[in-house]
């Protein structure tokens, strides 16, 4: 074992939440009826030139800036020409010689050790329109439609260097990149509507060398974790590859999600996509004044947001972690953190609660009805001990599904603690009369006993007495009757 | 009166005093059509029904009193690779025979807001890619002047139509000289404006960083009529300039004195003599009317061909990708995709048009793409600093627009290189984007003679002006074609 190591590169290609394509007027709205969002540009009908939407600029710029990477004042746009029946012009225009953005880096945390992922290149792309396979996929289908909706769409490709050792590296680093640009708000990055996309380019070679192996490319991945798991698979089998003396091939593999392996999708070489300056299209020109003022309108990111929750609040930084891995959760995190103090209380509560609640029913956050108020609020009664933990629980579900105050919900359910002393002392008299034994016992000595009459007490409550204040009076009446 | 005979201006007076409606003007033209068309075989698609209605919305609105452009109610027609919304534009491709665009270009849509009347679409070479519309998959336009119908003469739809009068002005696309080099041979004026300042939009692309739609017009006041209205900035087209546009009437001015006019010698290389000859009568003609006129050095000129071929290749192969039977136009079914790929392109394109592909795919090919592409790209910025420098020097430059009498395409018309050659004076231009035109300067041997005035980016003005001065100065009218003898149709 660990005579090989793995080398890991990822490309991400990830839309950018505009209104409109990133040559024409069309919509972007995900999920609408096949070839509806379309027109003579997208469709790359005879005739047809594009004109470039200014809003994808600042996006591209924006996330580049986020991920550290500087900006080129000067850039253009290319075709890459290649055939496919999804590629309505027979290319597709991109940026190959000049990206928007190049040369950045973000850091990944992986077993406690902070690691900087560099960045080569970030550059604004089209996408293509969409094969619909008639037998459901490409291999089992006599025919196939074509759906443009998605052709035109903008793109950013965003290539990290080949400088990750392993799947859970991968994984971290996805995470990563999601929480920023989640973070900026330039996409949904929802890896389950296609507007996060992750190809892994993997190889092997024996540990201590530094000549790359090499490398097959991985797609299809439709997960984090399937990136982990498919990069972990893949990193295995070339390692069986080389053990049995055979090479590794260079081509595209497939990661089939059920049967947890990568196929060999087709072995072709790169082919020569021929690529020049598209005619049709005029140089990007940025001022640096311009990037400045992209720049300033980038909130506090992941990391530095995770730093203040460390030191400003004194968070565990693994809680600091967890919460600022999305970007719904920090804000509901600083949110509830200014009608309620406590930061440690809070995050509890996210990290336990909510999150169990979100991850059963595998929803996001901002589905759920409960409101950061709302948590400030159930947490200012668990202080002033007019709720217990167990019946803040029961009620914060209610909140996350039914988004009521807690007030209303201890209403309705008539949950509400009693901490009256007068309604508790009545109550503790009672319990008293009735079980002469137990309270003979605690006074002989045997001070378990008192466990027995708090739980008379409880269940003549119904659960709703402050279990704190029973015990201290039922100790003081015990002790001033023997 | 034959109203086909007559300029557009006269028309649109006619029409403003209403002495002739405009559906009498269109039937007028479609007779003439009807009449000529089997000789001249101008138009791949004609708009007989479309035209009418179009004549007869303008005759009401004249009627209403609104203000109409000088254009309004004028039979017009364009070369088929210019998109107009429900009729037919081909590019004179077997691939495209069927292709109904959905919206009109730009050009398209501003003649039809001025309320020109479309009366069809021209024939041109397959993807413009020619001057002399053998290469169409169709059939060969006649060179109107080209009385025994002797095959190789430069010609095209849109300068032919003029010529002969089955359209009052057309609009064409000039790649490497396509509307100066048929407008040369043909009689008439043509244009190429500066790239940018006409918009791009739905003109199918063969080379889109030297594609440019321009006029042909029987004299300058109409050059002038439609520069003003198909000028000017799109949004829908990138390439497209925003700068003011002058009004270009104003520029029809009758004076030359003091001008300077550059004279490129390298033009003058494979340059017929009777073609200088008539050169040189119009440097003289200039001279007396007050003009400098000197010898300019063009030194890369020669290089110029060469890199046109490979730009345009180039693009042309990428531009020309789309067509793939997937979504329109030509599709030969086959057992799987990549089979109909190649069976329809196979059968959809001509050979002059596999040949251009062939070759842009080569030079823009890993280990091609440095010798090749980007040595053309080299060659293209100097000869555009050739041109930046004779223009600290000049107004504008004067060459013959054909290096050949008569015109001819070359000796062997299926040698594309030495057709690409014969626009050895207009290719230059569309390298380094300039404004061209091409006026007629009489007849040698029976076949007129064009030439070429080349001006600043942006300054159609000067070539108005000169054109201008030399129409009203000389006798050298707009010539007569021999197709008009040789059908027995007398003109004028």
């Amino acid at each position: 074992m660990n005579r090989y190591e793995a080398v890991i590169g990822l490309e991400v290609h990830v839309e950018l939440k505009t209104d409109t394509k990133l040559f024409c007027g069309c919509s972007t709205e995900f999920g609408k009826e096949p070839n509806t969002q379309v027109c003579p540009v997208c469709l790359g009908l005879p005739g047809a030139v594009g004109v470039l939407n200014k809003k994808v600029v600042e996006l591209a710029t924006k996330a580049g800036l986020a991920l550290n990477c500087a900006i080129g004042t000067y850039t253009w746009f290319d075709r890459k020409n290649y055939y496919y029946p999804d590629l309505p012009k027979g290319f597709q225009i991109s940026q190959v010689f000049r990206p928007i953005a190049y040369q950045g880096h973000l850091d990944i945390d992986v077993n406690g050790a902070t690691k900087r992922v560099n960045i080569t290149r970030a550059h604004i792309e089209e996408d293509p329109g969409k094969l619909v396979h008639s037998g459901g996929s490409i291999t089992t289908s006599r025919y196939s439609c074509v759906d443009y909706n998605r052709s035109g769409m903008p793109l950013i490709e965003i290539v990290s260097e080949p400088e990750m050792h392993s799947g859970e590296e991968a994984k971290a680093y996805l995470e990563k990149l999601k929480a920023i640009l989640e973070c900026i708000a330039v996409s949904d990055v929802k890896m389950e509507q296609g507007s996060l996309r992750c190809d892994a380019n993997v190889s092997v070679r024996p540990v201590g060398t530094t000549t790359l192996g090499t490398k097959t490319e991985i797609k299809n991945m439709n997960s984090f974790r399937s990136v982990q798991y498919a990069i972990e698979y893949e990193v295995e089998r070339q390692i069986d590859v080389l053990e049995d003396g055979g090479r590794v091939i260079q081509e595209t593999r497939g990661w089939d999600e059920n049967r947890g392996i990568t196929v060999s999708m087709r072995n072709k070489e790169n082919p020569d996509y021929r690529c020049f300056i598209e005619p049709e299209l005029t140089p990007i020109e940025l001022t640096e004044e311009w990037i400045e003022e992209v720049k300033a309108s980038i909130p506090e990111l992941p990391d530095a947001r995770r730093k203040r929750l460390v030191e400003e609040h004194g968070l565990p930084e693994y809680d600091a972690g967890v919460i600022t891995s999305s970007l719904a959760l920090a804000e509901f995190f600083d949110a509830t953190l200014k009608e309620f103090p406590d930061a440690k209380s809070i995050s509890n509560w996210i990290m336990g609660e909510l999150l169990r609640l979100l991850n059963a029913r595998n929803m996001e956050l901002s589905e759920a009805k409960i409101t950061p108020s709302g948590l400030a609020a159930l947490l200012k009664l668990i202080e002033k001990g007019s709720i217990s933990n167990k019946m803040a629980k029961e009620i914060v579900e209610v909140m996350f599904v039914e988004g009521k105050e807690p007030d209303q919900i201890i209403k309705e359910k008539g949950m509400s603690q009693i901490s009256d002393e007068g309604q508790l002392a009545q109550i503790i008299a009672e319990v008293i009369a009735k079980n002469p034994k137990s309270v003979a016992d605690y006074q002989a000595g045997k001070k378990q006993a008192i466990g027995f009459l708090v739980g008379q007490i409880m269940k003549a409550t119904k659960g709703q007495a402050n279990p704190g204040l029973v015990n201290t009076m039922l100790r003081d009446k015990l002790t001033e009757e023997a | 009166m034959r109203l086909y005979n007559l300029s557009v201006f006269q028309l649109s007076e006619l029409m403003e005093k209403k002495e002739i409606s405009s559906e009498e003007l269109t039937n007028a033209y479609l007779e003439r059509i009807s009449q000529v068309e089997s000789g001249t075989k101008v138009f791949v698609t004609l708009s007989k029904g479309t035209a009418l209605a179009q004549a007869r919305d303008v005759d009401q609105k004249r009627a209403r009193g609104e203000e109409l452009s000088p254009l309004a109610g004028i039979p017009m027609a364009m070369d088929d690779n210019i998109c107009t919304e429900g009729i037919k534009t081909t590019c004179a491709s077997k691939i495209l025979y069927n292709f109904i665009p959905p919206y009109d270009a730009t050009v398209a849509e501003r003649l039809k807001g001025a309320g020109a009347i479309l009366m069809g679409k021209c024939n041109i070479d397959e993807f413009g890619m020619g001057s002399s519309t053998e290469n169409s998959a169709f059939y060969t336009t006649q060179n109107p002047f080209d009385a025994e119908a002797a095959q190789g003469y430069i010609s095209g739809g849109s300068a032919a139509a003029v010529s002969v009068g089955e359209a009052a002005f057309t609009l064409g696309s000039d790649t490497g000289g396509f509307i100066r080099q048929s407008a040369a041979s043909c009689g008439v004026i043509g244009l190429k404006p500066s790239y940018g300042h006409v918009s791009r939009f739905g003109l199918i692309s063969t080379a889109s960083s030297l594609d440019q739609i321009g006029p042909f017009t029987q004299d300058m006041t109409d050059l002038a009529l439609v520069l003003n209205t198909i000028c000017g900035h799109d949004v829908k087209d990138a390439t497209s300039a925003s700068v003011d546009v002058p009004d270009f009437t104003k520029s029809l001015v009758n004076e030359v004195k003091g001008l300077r006019i550059g004279l490129p010698k390298e033009y003058e290389a494979g340059v017929e003599p009777q073609v200088a000859a008539k050169l040189q009568e119009a440097i003289s003609k200039l001279e007396e009317l007050g003009a400098i006129c000197e010898e300019v050095a063009m030194p890369h000129t020669e290089y110029a061909a060469p890199a046109h071929y490979i730009i345009s290749s180039a693009e042309a192969s990428s531009n020309l990708a789309r067509f793939d039977g997937v979504r329109h136009g030509l599709r030969v079914e086959a057992e799987d995709v990549l089979s109909m790929f190649k069976k329809t392109r196979s059968q959809g394109f001509g050979a002059e048009v596999k040949k251009r592909i062939m070759l842009g795919t080569h030079v823009l090919s890993t280990g091609n793409y440095d010798a090749y592409y980007v040595k053309a790209l080299k060659v293209r910025s100097l000869v555009k600093q050739d041109f930046d420098r004779a223009f600290e020097k000049f107004d504008c430059l004067l060459t013959p627009t054909n290096p050949a009498t008569a015109g001819k395409t070359g000796k062997n018309p299926n040698d594309s290189l030495a057709m690409h050659l014969s626009g050895v004076c207009t290719l230059p231009v569309n390298l380094a984007g300039l404004p061209a035109l091409s006026l007629p300067f009489g007849m040698v041997d029976g076949m007129p003679v064009g030439l070429q005035l080349i001006a600043r980016h942006f300054k159609e003005e000067t070539l108005l002006r000169v054109g201008y001065t030399l129409e009203q100065s000389t006798n050298q009218t707009r010539p007569k074609p021999g197709l008009f003898l040789k059908y027995n149709i007398h003109r004028g």
